[in-house]
């Protein structure tokens, strides 16, 4: 790095008085930047909003509009009632909160036993379970099918929550919290006062790993939400869709449906993780930053 | 570190602590040696009893399909029928389709121009949101609200965007004085139209963690090279870049990943042709290909065949990265 520091500044280069990096107030040109790309992102949002309060025959002429408009609520009680986005809805919130709550149970115990439990073969086993994470799911998707198919699970919920039960991402996830945020005295203190394992699960892991917790439910809980290749393959539009799966449908173009109801459909599926993030971001935003500085 | 998910610092117990120590204690006066024997039983097969759910759910899930696959890939399969072995004939078929040879290009012509600039763009905009900044946790969340999106909603907006006809995006290029855009149709195109879903729902949430591996360089390198009279740019490129060389590389591998896997975006955004991606396979991945192989033409050991050959590009990736990362190790040493 030495090396590369003693060249000379680049001669045409603008000197700035305060040069280093994150100490320094942005200057206007940073806001301007920042802004656009605040625009960019945001912008498909606000529009699906537009394009769902419109009708059908608006949203498809040139230009396009740009002003929501006075169908909105049709649209919803259309999209409610006749394209079944309020079963979708359901059906979505209990798969993603079922495999949310145990994803985050599974991977605290075996991310607590990972970081502080002594057992032959840790180090390897959590080698396989980062490994694990490598593995796409295209690879057991034809056995999966076949298995929910033989089993008449076929367009059933449980096709989705049960290989979703716990992950490696979050195992990992909980044993980086764990090794430094638990103490290891607490446990063998706990373990002095004659605990057993659960009441040690209970009263010492449990209540130290709350916030690593939460912040980890809130990432499944907005994976499982959008998930869409296994959910496609295990559930049909007409049985017992996702919002996802739902949406599917109706973009294929297999009914004849207007792009204004597609779109609130769209907006239905969004809207619900917008608020999770308006109120809960910052927690979100430590979430991820702390799950991938530390793989 | 964990900087927003750490416990308590100082390690003090948490509010909810163990049991009052006044009961345990008097507990721990008595101990018998059966009870002594099933606390030392517990110790040991604790761990095992934690760790079982994710090794049980893997293996279930996870392990055996994934050599079930295998298997399958060797055999001629259909739904439902038993399976007859063909050897590596699926895997000679695929070699000698064209339509394998151009899901391939494809996965990899719009996995790079959606990684790339991507990436590239988190590392812009990381490095404009480490400033000291008003309203910084308005940009954290605002270009992190893409993430928040589905692969399915977010193809349905981008769709109509990109619609040729009276979609916005071909609106403004109008007012340019460009001629409409086949946005769907023709080749490029559409795969630049699949690339800006891709990029925008994942440039934000890449950025965020280029930020936190920004903001763990120390601030001493940036004072020796402001010593040396370097600009916010050459500090850019000499010391924000190659302190967090190990994040970039971490991302490189997890959109890489992503882009192998590329699914929903290509066939939502294909509409009614969207499972043979585009009506000359324009846009059709290698997971489109498969699914095609394996749902529509019900031939399940090809659909194997594609899925092992996807495994075997990733070990492929992983390989590469783990010669990177020792490279880079060596020379840090050094």
């Amino acid at each position: 790095m030495a090396r590369t520091l003693d060249r000379e500044a680049p001669r045409s280069g603008r000197r700035f008085r305060q040069t280093a990096g994150r100490q320094h107030h942005a200057g206007p040109l940073t806001y301007v930047l920042l802004a656009v790309a605040a625009v960019v992102s945001l912008f498909p949002l606000y529009w699906n909003l537009v394009a769902a309060s419109h009708s059908g025959e608006r949203v498809v002429q040139a230009p396009a509009p740009l002003l929501p408009g006075p169908r909105l609520l049709d649209n919803l009680s259309f999209a409610w009632n006749q394209v079944h986005m309020g079963e979708a809805l359901i059906n979505t919130t209990v798969v993603a909160g079922l495999v949310a709550a145990s994803t985050v149970v599974f991977s605290t115990l075996a991310g607590f036993a990972f970081a502080k439990l002594p057992f032959r073969g840790r180090g390897m086993l959590l080698s396989l379970v980062v490994a694990t994470m490598t593995i796409p799911p295209q690879l057991s998707v034809i056995p999966l099918y076949q298995i929910i198919t033989d089993l008449g699970w076929f367009d059933q919920l449980q096709s989705v929550v049960l290989p979703s039960l716990v992950a490696a991402f979050g195992v990992f996830f909980m044993r980086q919290f764990l090794v430094e945020a638990l103490p290891v005295e607490l446990v063998e203190a706990a373990r002095m006062d004659g605990a057993h394992s659960l009441r040690v699960i209970w009263h010492v892991v449990f209540p130290v790993a709350r916030p690593a917790m939460a912040v980890l439910g809130m990432l499944v809980f907005v994976q499982a939400w959008n998930d869409f290749f296994w959910p496609f393959i295990a559930l049909t539009q007409d049985g017992n869709p996702t919002l996802q799966v739902a949406l599917a449908g109706l973009g294929a173009g297999n009914h004849t449906v207007d792009h204004a109801v597609v779109l609130t459909g769209a907006l239905i599926s969004t809207v619900p993780l917008l608020l999770v993030f308006a109120f809960l971001g910052k927690h979100i935003v430590g979430g991820i930053t702390a799950g991938a500085v530390k793989s | 570190m964990a900087t927003s998910v750490r416990a308590r610092p100082d390690g003090s117990p948490p509010p909810a602590a163990p049991p009052s120590s006044s009961g345990s204690r008097s507990r721990r006066s008595a101990p018998g040696r059966r009870r002594s024997t099933l606390y030392r039983w517990d110790i040991k097969a604790t761990p095992y009893l934690f760790i079982a759910p994710f090794f049980l759910t893997f293996a279930a899930f996870g392990l055996f399909p994934l050599i079930y696959t295998g298997w399958l890939s060797l055999n001629r399969v259909e739904l439902g029928g038993d399976p007859q072995w063909k050897g590596l004939e699926n895997y000679t078929d695929l070699a000698t389709s064209e339509f394998f040879w151009n899901a391939l290009a494809n996965t990899f012509t719009i996995g790079v121009i959606s990684t790339v600039p991507q990436l590239l763009m988190a590392l812009g905009l990381a490095h404009l949101l480490n400033y000291k900044l008003r309203g910084r946790g308005f940009f954290r969340i605002a270009v992190l609200a893409p993430y928040a999106t589905s692969i399915a909603a977010a193809t349905l907006v981008f769709a109509q965007l990109f619609n040729t006809d009276y979609g916005m995006i071909n609106t403004v290029l109008g007012w340019a004085g460009f001629d409409p855009v086949q946005w769907e149709s023709s080749k490029w195109p559409a795969q630049i139209a699949i690339s800006v879903i891709v990029t925008w729902r994942w440039t934000g949430y890449n950025a965020l963690i280029y930020l936190a591996a920004m903001q763990a360089v120390p601030q001493d390198l940036y004072e020796a090279a402001s010593l040396d009279g370097a600009s916010r740019w050459r500090q850019f490129i000499s010391v924000t870049i190659p302190s967090i060389r190990p994040t970039i590389l971490f991302t490189v591998v997890v959109s890489t990943i992503g882009a192998t896997q590329l699914f929903g975006e290509p066939m939502l955004y294909g509409g009614s042709v969207g499972i043979s991606g585009g009506s000359g396979n324009q846009f059709q991945t290698l997971s489109l290909l498969m699914y095609e192989k394996g749902w529509v033409n019900n031939a399940l050991g090809q659909a194997s065949a594609i899925a092992w050959i996807m495994l075997l590009l990733l070990l492929i990736v992983g390989g590469v990265q783990a010669l990177v990362s020792r490279h880079n190790r060596k020379k840090l040493g050094g």
